[in-house]
């Protein structure tokens, strides 16, 4: 039993068969990595994962509990985590105030009226996010204008973030999209160091392969919203309906 | 039976003055993304250009009538304006009988130019900002309007009278067989109508039609690709946004003897309006256009004595009422596309 | 001090003196002078209402600066808090506390109400439909609510809902000793009481009212600084900033909303219980869409989401109003009488407009202005001018010291 069960999942719009009788299994504490050409249905299937879409028929189980029909905050709050595309921070707020935000929501849960406290007097808080700046080397920028900061900053900013909620699911949708190589690098190494480090399992969505093969344990490839094959990195390496589905070769 | 034709009819000339700031509001939004708070403005300039034309015709010079006497024995110095000297008394009087249609032709270069003012000059510059700051300046656009208006004008309603043929009403219950007076209906009220229905035609005409208006559509639906054929879209929508001042103000032109324009009708106007464009379906131009003939004959039926002994004070609220429910039950409104500001 | 930290401290302190000493500043020019006449503002109804329009605004400003979502429809609850006082001292007392405290209230359920539903759309929709409520309330206290002769005359309509000497007063003083209507007080002590000194030719009022007022305001100014320094205040600036991150957060962002429109909504509702504790008279017209456009320019002059910006902006648009619809044309032509005639008298003409009634149009442009090109309104003005004057220091230290600084 996988900590994120996904069973027979189907999504339509309209005419277009998004996804079809996705079955997916991710193992507690490993880095999961799902693949497959454009259009294939990942980020449908992401999407049905985080609670902002509802499938037509199937369930999702996280931890023995159904996520359908919970809003994304219900999710989170059950312990999944989700890194965007184009990173989502706060833009608005200092650096070690966005760090903050998911520490609070980890204490107080997702609404609290805690207007009469200051901030300066949560000490907690506060020491729990410098450390976590520390640890991404990121403790010097911690009062810097979080929307200044450069791409692969913002997203190893945003990774923090998930990352100081203490999931148990670290979602990542193409986490290095538009990096470039040393920002790749270096995103690649902080999650190597994180998987480490923490009893997490991490499901990867991702277009670039050295990301894959450099991190994940199991390879889901999914083509046209059906996963057409899950096995090791090594064995998918040469598999002869993976080159189909990304190629277009016939074997 | 009577009764509901009745208040059909008395809907459709604030319905047709709705659906057309409605209109242009749209095609603002739709076009341009803007959300104009100076349109309801541009409405009331529209209806002074109407006051002002006609008193521009009613320009005169004193001059001596050696046919009559004041009761001194002098002779009487009587005013005659310059369009009876020039014209003959006939025909200017005429004309400046027929100083609101004539108005028309007036307004349309001074409505034309001000959207372009009004686009190149202030609203450009805020494409690129929060929408808030759009609400913003355009409101602060439209106390600016309004006020100068107030200053040249006085804040005292000004009539300005339909042509001398089209006062007086018209008795629909003779028509339809009930019994007289039942149904009237002033003429200019149709007359209104008429032209609004000509001008939302004409809109969609040229929108369906030219070359020009498919390429606005297409810049409408999907304004990355269009540029990307290299069609200079923001020029378009430019002349959209001067189209749709156009549409105001003829609207505002023609409503001058309906209501005798006063400097915050726009004002009055306009909120209303804003509450079209959303039952109607932001960016939708037919949903804009139905919500404001529904909406405006749905304002009349509230106001009937029946509905009124049953729901008091219902028609101060009607038409809010539904834009709240419409929002929160389905707020893409009647017809918008799926997608466009929903959240 | 207070729980705050020493900046903020310095604002309130700052704030309090000037509140304290307003009478002294806001009279400058001595009595009976012609500038006295144009410039001092230091009269009571003045003073009170800079400070009774700080509060709506410090309210405004926790919804629209912390949040962004952009109420138009907030004057509604102004005009709530109004009749609702007005209802207090018809029925209850002439003490304005419990009248405050139900105009607080009322306005509260009422915030709530509107709140829960429009919050359910943000942006433009949120606007549209604050908008349409607010004409809701007005468009009903002004017809049925207010209809005289109705069995549910809440409002009063047009004439506004004012005392009466029939009004039942259950705490007495239904009459006043002279048989008169009687008057507002705070536990006895008259909201028009003044004492007035004399210093030379300066003539300083201490009205009871505006200390009252002043003294609640430097509360709900308090209230404010902890609400902007408080976790909830960063879940506030949050939702403003990133609505899709807080909601990936496992936060509920419409709980945080509803309790900014609640919390600012109740500003609201004092400040219009207040205005009618200085003068037990409340009409629709406080609610009309206008008058709610009006709370969004004071707040944008004096700077959208900084704590000082609601005040300065609330005292700058009325201190501004009250002058420019003294001066008219013979005021100019007196202070233009240095120039040659024909130029004194086309620019009075121009000047004309803007001017006595026209102090809308200035206050429209001005609006205008501060929108195009000071975004953050007159508080950013004061901090770029105060910058300029401090790089120009660095500047002659960097050129003494002979390096040059990299630019900010």
């Amino acid at each position: 039993m996988g900590i994120l069960e996904v069973k027979n999942v189907n999504k339509r719009f309209g005419g277009l068969q998004a996804l079809g009788d996705v079955n997916l299994s991710v193992q507690d504490q490993t880095v999961h990595a799902i693949i497959g050409p454009n259009g294939a249905g990942k980020s449908t299937l992401l999407n049905v994962l985080v609670g902002k879409l509802v499938p037509d028929t199937g369930s999702v189980m996280f931890d023995g509990q159904s996520v359908l029909g919970r809003k994304p905050f219900e999710i989170n709050q059950m312990g999944i985590s989700r890194v965007f595309q184009t990173p989502e921070i706060f833009g608005d707020l200092s650096v070690i105030e966005n760090m903050m935000i998911p520490i609070f929501a980890r204490r107080d849960g997702a609404f609290r009226l805690h207007a009469i406290e200051h901030t300066e007097n949560e000490k907690e808080i506060i020491e729990q996010a410098e450390h976590m700046l520390e640890s991404l080397n990121m403790a010097d920028a911690r009062h810097d204008h979080s929307a200044a900061m450069s791409r692969g900053n913002k997203r190893r900013l945003e990774i923090g973030m998930c990352l100081a909620q203490n999931p148990r699911l670290l979602l990542l949708d193409e986490p290095t999209a538009g990096m470039a190589r040393a920002d790749t690098n270096a995103t690649i190494d902080l999650l190597k160091q994180i998987k480490e480090e923490r009893d997490i399992t991490i499901a990867i969505i991702e277009h670039d392969m050295h990301v894959v093969f450099s991190l994940a344990e199991r390879i889901t490839v999914l083509a046209q919203g059906t996963p057409l094959v899950e096995d090791t990195p090594d064995n998918i390496k040469g598999h002869p309906k993976v080159r189909e589905a990304y190629l277009g070769e016939s074997a | 039976m009577d009764a509901i034709l009745l208040q059909i009819l008395n809907g459709l000339d604030k319905g047709s003055a709705y659906a057309l700031i409605a209109l242009g509001l749209t095609l603002i939004f739709g076009t341009l993304g803007v959300v104009n708070f100076a349109h309801g403005a541009l409405f009331m300039i529209g209806a002074f250009c109407a006051v002002t034309l006609s008193k521009i015709l009613n320009a005169s010079y004193e001059v001596i009538d050696e046919t009559k006497t004041d009761f001194l024995g002098n002779p009487l110095k009587v005013k005659l304006t310059y369009i009876e000297s020039w014209f003959g008394p006939e025909t200017g009087a005429a004309i400046i009988d027929w100083a609101v249609p004539l108005a028309i032709l007036f307004s349309i270069p001074i409505m034309i130019a001000i959207g372009f003012i009004m686009e190149r000059g202030l609203i450009k510059h805020f494409y690129k900002r929060p929408h808030a700051d759009q609400i913003l300046v355009t409101f602060g656009l439209a106390i600016v309007l309004q006020e100068v208006i107030k200053a040249i004008y006085g804040a005292n309603p000004i009539p300005t009278g339909a042509p001398e043929v089209f006062r007086g009403s018209f008795d629909f219950g003779v028509l339809l067989g009930y019994e007289a007076n039942a149904i009237i209906y002033p003429y200019w009220r149709m007359v209104y109508f008429a032209f609004s229905a000509l001008i939302i035609g004409g809109v969609f005409a040229f929108l369906q039609f030219t070359t020009f208006g498919m390429v606005v559509r297409a810049g409408m639906a999907d304004r990355e690709t269009v540029e990307l054929l290299g069609i200079n879209i923001d020029r378009r929508f430019t002349i959209m946004f001067g189209v749709a001042a156009a549409v105001a103000g003829l609207a505002g032109v023609m409503y001058a003897p309906i209501n005798s324009p006063n400097y915050h009708m726009g004002m009055d106007f306009l909120v209303l309006s804003f509450v079209v464009v959303v039952v109607g379906g932001m960016g939708s131009l037919p949903g804009a256009v139905l919500a404001g003939f529904l909406l405006g004959i749905l304002e009349s039926f509230a106001s009937m004595n029946e509905v009124k002994n049953i729901f008091p004070g219902i028609d101060q609220i009607i038409i809010y009422l539904v834009a709240i429910i419409i929002i929160l039950t389905r707020p893409r409104g009647l017809m918008g596309r799926k997608g466009v500001m929903e959240d | 001090m207070l729980g705050l930290n020493k900046k903020d401290t310095t604002l309130l302190i700052i704030v309090a003196i000037m509140a304290l000493f307003a009478p002294f500043i806001l009279n400058p020019f001595p009595e009976g002078s012609s500038m006295a006449q144009m410039f001092n503002a230091g009269y009571p109804d003045l003073m009170q209402r800079f400070v009774i329009f700080g509060i709506l605004v410090i309210g405004f400003n926790i919804l629209f600066g912390l949040t962004g979502y952009l109420s138009f429809g907030h004057a509604a609850f102004l005009g709530i808090g109004s009749y609702s006082a007005v209802w207090m001292f018809k029925l209850i007392g002439m003490n304005v506390i419990p009248a405050i405290l139900l105009s607080m209230v009322v306005s509260g359920v009422f915030a709530l109400l509107i709140g829960y539903v429009s919050l359910r759309r943000s942006g433009i929709y949120f606007s549209i439909l604050t908008l349409a409520f607010a004409q809701m309330c007005y468009n009903l206290a002004y017809s049925v609510l207010g209809n005289p002769a109705s069995s549910y005359n809440l409002t009063n309509g047009e004439t506004g809902l004012q005392l009466s000497l029939n009004d039942p007063r259950i705490l007495g003083g239904a009459v006043s000793s002279e048989g008169s209507l009687p008057v507002t007080n705070f536990f006895g002590i008259a909201m028009r009481d003044s004492v007035q000194l004399e210093i030379g030719s300066w003539l300083f009022t201490f009205n009871a009212g505006y200390y009252l007022c002043a003294f609640i305001m430097l509360i709900s100014f308090y209230v404010s600084i902890r609400i902007f320094r408080s976790p909830f205040g960063l879940m506030l600036r949050a939702v403003k900033s990133n609505q899709q991150r807080m909601n990936y957060t496992g936060l509920n962002t419409k709980p945080y909303t509803l309790a900014a429109f609640v919390i600012s909504g109740i500003y609201a509702g004092l400040a219009g219980g207040l205005l009618s504790s200085m003068d037990p008279l409340a009409g629709a017209e406080r609610m009309h869409w206008t008058a709610s456009g009006e709370i969004v320019i004071m707040a944008i002059l004096g700077g959208v989401g900084t704590l000082i910006g609601p005040i300065v902006g609330a005292g700058f648009n009325e201190y501004f109003k009250n002058i420019l619809s003294k001066i008219n044309d013979s005021v100019l032509h007196q202070w233009l009488s240095f120039m040659p005639d024909g130029l004194e008298d086309a620019i009075v003409g121009v000047l004309h407009f803007f001017v006595g009634k026209g102090w809308h149009l200035s206050l429209g442009v001005l609006f205008m202005v501060v929108i195009i090109f000071l975004p953050g309104g007159l508080v950013e003005g004061g901090q770029r001018i105060s910058r300029l004057f401090r790089r120009k220091k660095t500047d002659d230290d960097a050129d003494k010291a002979s390096h040059s600084t990299p630019a900010e």
